[in-house]
C-alpha cells in the first residue's frame, strides 16, 4: 500500500458516520410511472425527441444533448410516453421532463450485452471511446453533473498525464462508490483503463480515502493479482479530511500540482473523473449500455436501514425513503447529496437523477440552524479553508455588496466546500454569502469579459 | 406541500461556539484564581467577584437601555473581561476603584465598538491602565503573599514591593535569586492572578490542547523577551538580570497566554501572529529596561492591538493556484 497522502491546506473532519458502508447494493424495483427529468447535467437540459403516446424501449434515446456543455438523456424503462411536462426536480424548480407509464417486462434496445460477463478487451480507440461516452450520456455522478466527454477531450496542446479516479468519498454518510468499488471491482478498474486509454496516458491513480481501507486492500489484491490488465493503476490511499474529494485538493494530495486559479485541471496534466461514473463507462463502451441507473445512498442517523440502492433514473425519492424503513419522525431536512455540499430539497417526491449520491434525511437536532453571534475573528475559518481564502472577509465584503474588493480577494476560487461554516464557532451563515457574491462577481466578470 | 427546511449547504456544523470557548478560557483561569486565593485570601476573592459581576452587569445595562439589542451576558466573554481585569490589579485595591475599572473596560473598552469582536483593544487592559493612569498609588501598593493557613483568611496584607519593582528602584543587586522556586510558585508580590507561574501554564496548556489558543503569539513573545533580555544580562550581569527571571517576574505569562492570544484584538494568520508577538517583547522590555513603569506587558500587548488591522493587511494566507508575479 502507498503511505497515505492528503491535501496541505485547511480542511475540517466532520462525524463520518457512514452507517450504510456494510449494506451492500440492493436491486431497487421500479415504480409504475417514473419521471425522467431532461436536464440531468451542468449545463443545457436535453431537446426531447420524443412524444406523448410513444413507446420506448428501455435504454433508448429520449432527449439529446444541446450545446457543448450538455448531455444525452435516455429511457430507464420500457413503456409509453404519457406525457412531456415539467417536475420538481431536488433545486425546487420545475424543469421539463418526460413521464412514461411503465410496462412489465425490460426491453432493451438493441446492441445491449446485456449479459455479466467481465470483458477485458477494449475494442474501441481514443476517439470513438469518447464518442460512445458522450452517446450514453455520462456525467460526473459525485453531484456536479458536468458531461464527461468534455473533461475526456484534451485541448490542443496540453497532454493528459493522469486519470485520476476520486474515490474519496469524502462527504460524511454516503457510501455509494464505496459499496460499488466493494462489488465492481473488475469493472471498475476495467473502467480506468478505459478512460487511460481515451486520454493516451499510461497512469491511472485511484485516490481514496484511509476510512475504506476494505476497499484500498481489494483493489491493491485484485491489481496485483492481474498485473498485465491493469498495468500502470494505482491505489493512493488519502487521509480522511474534508474536501479529500474536492477536484482540486486530489491533484494537490496525488500529484502535488496545483491547479492555477481560474483553469482547469488539465493545466496540471490530469483529468479527474468520479468512481460511478467510471463503472458507467466500463458498461457504455463495453457494454453499449447508456447510462439509466445509478447506486442512491439513503441514510440518515434516524432511518430505520440506511442502505445503498440500484436505482432507475427518474425513480421518486419517496419510494426509496419508504424502501429505507420510511420517513422517520421529526424529520426537517431532506438532502440530496451529503451533508456538507448536498442540496436541500423541499419534497420528497423528486425524482432521482445521475447526480443524486444520496438521500439523506435529518432531524432539527442534527441540522437545526444555531442562534448566530458576532464574528470574534478567531481566524478558523480561514485556517479550514482549502483554497487558502478568508471566509470571513469574503462574507463581510460580499454582504455590503462590494464585488470589486470580493474579486480581488479571489472569491471566484472558493469551491463552497463548506468547511468555514462548519468550522464557524459563531454559526455565521459564510457560505451563503459567498455563494451570492460569487454568483454577482462572476456575473461582472462575465459581462466585462464579453464587451 | 413545502415541508422541509430549505438551507444552503454545509448542513451539519462542528459543535464548537463562543460560548463554549470563553468558558474553556475561564476554566483555565480557574488554577491560578486559587492560588491566588490561597496567597491573598479574602482580597483575592472579594476582587475577583467584584470585578466579574460589575463586567457583566455593564455589559448588560448597555445592551438592555442603550442598544437595546439581543443581551449576550451568557457567552462568557464579559466575565472573561472581569475576571482577567481582577488578575491584573493589587488583591487589596479599593472594590470601587475595581468597579470603576470594570465600567471603563466593558463600556469604553468593548461595547463602545459594538461589543463582542469589534473593539480593537483587550478591554480588560483598557481597564487597567485607565485604573493605572487614574488610581496609580492603589495600583501599585502591592501586597505580600501570604499563605492563608498562615496569615488568615481574611487578614489585611502587609505591602511591599514587586520582584520588577525592586529591580528597578535598586537595580540587579537588590533581587534575591535564592526565592526563585518561591517566585514560580507565587509567593511573591504582584498583581494576583499574576503570580503563579505553574498555575498560568497549566491553563495554557489545556488551552493550547484544547486548540483555543495558538501556540505561536506566547512562544514569539516568550523568546523574544528572553533573547533580548538575555543580550543586556550577558553584556552586563551587574545591571540586567537573567533572561528567565524576567519570563516568571511580573505579569509576562499572563499576558502572553491569556490577552495576547484574545482572539478578537490579535492577528489571525502564523506569520501575524509572530510578528505581533516580537513586538509585544520588544516593546515590554524596552519599558522594563528603561521606562518609567516597572512593568510594561499591558502597554505592549495594548500597542500591537492597534498594528493588528494592519499585520491582518499585510499577512494573508496564500491562496491555492496563485503564484505571484514575478518581480521584476
Amino acid at each position: 500500500m502507498n503511505p497515505i497522502k492528503t491535501f496541505p491546506k485547511g480542511g475540517v473532519h466532520p462525524e463520518e458516520n457512514k452507517l450504510s458502508a456494510n449494506q451492500p447494493i440492493q436491486d431497487f424495483p421500479m415504480s409504475k410511472q417514473i419521471i425522467v427529468p431532461l436536464g440531468q447535467c451542468l449545463g443545457a437540459p436535453a431537446d426531447c425527441i420524443v412524444n406523448k403516446g410513444d413507446r420506448v424501449l428501455t435504454g433508448q434515446l429520449i432527449g439529446t444533448a444541446k450545446g457543448f456543455v450538455s448531455a444525452n438523456v435516455h429511457s430507464p424503462a420500457t413503456g409509453t410516453v404519457a406525457k412531456v411536462d415539467v417536475v420538481m426536480d431536488h433545486t425546487g424548480y420545475y424543469k421539463p421532463a418526460v413521464f412514461i407509464d411503465r410496462e412489465e417486462q425490460d426491453e432493451w434496445v438493441e446492441g445491449v450485452i446485456q449479459t455479466d460477463e467481465l470483458l477485458t478487451e477494449i475494442k474501441l480507440d481514443s476517439k470513438q471511446i469518447i464518442d460512445r461516452v458522450k452517446d450514453c450520456g455520462i456525467v460526473g455522478m459525485g453531484g456536479a453533473t458536468f458531461p464527461t466527454h468534455v473533461k475526456l477531450m484534451v485541448p490542443e496542446g496540453k497532454k493528459a498525464e493522469y486519470i485520476i479516479i476520486n474515490a474519496a468519498e469524502c462527504e460524511p454518510y454516503l457510501t455509494c462508490d464505496f459499496r460499488l468499488l466493494l462489488e465492481k471491482t473488475q469493472e471498475f478498474l476495467m473502467g480506468v483503463k478505459i478512460l487511460m486509454k481515451a486520454v493516451n496516458t499510461d497512469k491511472g491513480i485511484i485516490g481514496i480515502e484511509a476510512n475504506k481501507m476494505e476497499a484500498i486492500e481489494l483493489l491493491d489484491k485484485t491489481i496485483n493479482a492481474h498485473r498485465d490488465l491493469y498495468k500502470g493503476i494505482e491505489v493512493q490511499p488519502l487521509k480522511t479530511k474534508y474536501p479529500q474529494g474536492g477536484e482540486k485538493q486530489l491533484i494537490k494530495a496525488v500529484t502535488g500540482r496545483e491547479v492555477p486559479s481560474g483553469k482547469l485541471p488539465i493545466e496540471t496534466g490530469c483529468v479527474v473523473v468520479n468512481v460511478a461514473s467510471t463503472y458507467a463507462i466500463y458498461e457504455a463502451v463495453q457494454k453499449n449500455k447508456p447510462l439509466i441507473e445509478r447506486i442512491v445512498t439513503v441514510t440518515g442517523k434516524s432511518v430505520k436501514k440506511p442502505c445503498n440502492l440500484r436505482v432507475r433514473f427518474g425513480t421518486p425519492a419517496n419510494l426509496l425513503i419508504e424502501a429505507a424503513g420510511g420517513l422517520p419522525e421529526n424529520i426537517t431536512d431532506v438532502i440530496n447529496g451529503g451533508p456538507m455540499m448536498g442540496k436541500s430539497v423541499s419534497v420528497t417526491d423528486f425524482p432521482c437523477m445521475k447526480g443524486t449520491s444520496g438521500i439523506l434525511l435529518m432531524t432539527l437536532d442534527e441540522a437545526q440552524d444555531r442562534r448566530q453571534t458576532n464574528c470574534i475573528r478567531c481566524g478558523r475559518c480561514a485556517k479550514a479553508c482549502p483554497m487558502g481564502l478568508q471566509p470571513f472577509l469574503l462574507h463581510k465584503i460580499a454582504k455590503q455588496n462590494n464585488f470589486d474588493e470580493t474579486e480581488t480577494n479571489h472569491i471566484m476560487d472558493c469551491i463552497e466546500c463548506g468547511s468555514c461554516e462548519f468550522t464557524c464557532p459563531a454559526n455565521i451563515p459564510l457560505l451563503d454569502y459567498i455563494r451570492y457574491g460569487k454568483a454577482k462577481t462572476g456575473a461582472i466578470i462575465r459581462a466585462r469579459n464579453q464587451k | 406541500m413545502n415541508k422541509y427546511t430549505i438551507s444552503g449547504s454545509p448542513h451539519v456544523h462542528s459543535t464548537e461556539n463562543t460560548q463554549k470557548i470563553m468558558y474553556r478560557v475561564l476554566l483555565a483561569l480557574v488554577p491560578a484564581l486559587l492560588v491566588a486565593i490561597y496567597y491573598f485570601g479574602w482580597y483575592a476573592l472579594r476582587l475577583t467577584l467584584v470585578s466579574v459581576a460589575a463586567c457583566m452587569l455593564t455589559e448588560w445595562l448597555i445592551q438592555k437601555f442603550l442598544i437595546k439589542g439581543p443581551l449576550t451576558i451568557n457567552d462568557g466573554s464579559a466575565a472573561l473581561t472581569g475576571l482577567l481585569l481582577a488578575f491584573n490589579v493589587p488583591a487589596n485595591l479599593p472594590i470601587w476603584m475595581a468597579i470603576v475599572g470594570s465600567i471603563v473596560a466593558i463600556g469604553v473598552g468593548k461595547m463602545a465598538f459594538g461589543g463582542l469582536g469589534k473593539n480593537p483593544f483587550n478591554p480588560a487592559l483598557v481597564g487597567r491602565v485607565f485604573m493605572l493612569v487614574s488610581f496609580p498609588t492603589a495600583m501599585t501598593t502591592w501586597p505580600q503573599a501570604a499563605p492563608i493557613f498562615k496569615a488568615g483568611f481574611f487578614t489585611d496584607a502587609v505591602t511591599g514591593p514587586t520582584p520588577l519593582g525592586l529591580l528597578k528602584e535598586g537595580g540587579a543587586a537588590s533581587l534575591d535569586h535564592a526565592q526563585f522556586i518561591d517566585m514560580v510558585l507565587g509567593n511573591r508580590g504582584g498583581a494576583f492572578g499574576e503570580v503563579c507561574a505553574i498555575a498560568l501554564l497549566l491553563g495554557a496548556i489545556y488551552l493550547i490542547a484544547r486548540k483555543v489558543i495558538d501556540i505561536a503569539t506566547p512562544l514569539s513573545i516568550l523568546l523574544t523577551v528572553f533573547v533580548f533580555t538575555g543580550i543586556f544580562w550577558l553584556i552586563n550581569p551587574a545591571t540586567f538580570i537573567a533572561p528567565w527571571y524576567h519570563i516568571v517576574y511580573g505579569g509576562l505569562l499572563l499576558g502572553a497566554f491569556f490577552m495576547a492570544t484574545d482572539m478578537v484584538t490579535t492577528p489571525m494568520t502564523l506569520q501575524g501572529k509572530l510578528l505581533f508577538g516580537f513586538g509585544v517583547g520588544v516593546i515590554t522590555v524596552v519599558i522594563r529596561l528603561w521606562g518609567a513603569y516597572p512593568e510594561g506587558v499591558s502597554f505592549a500587548i495594548l500597542i500591537m492591538n492597534a498594528f493588528t488591522p494592519l499585520i491582518n493587511k499585510a499577512f494573508k494566507p496564500k491562496v491555492f493556484g496563485v503564484v505571484k508575479p514575478a518581480k521584476n
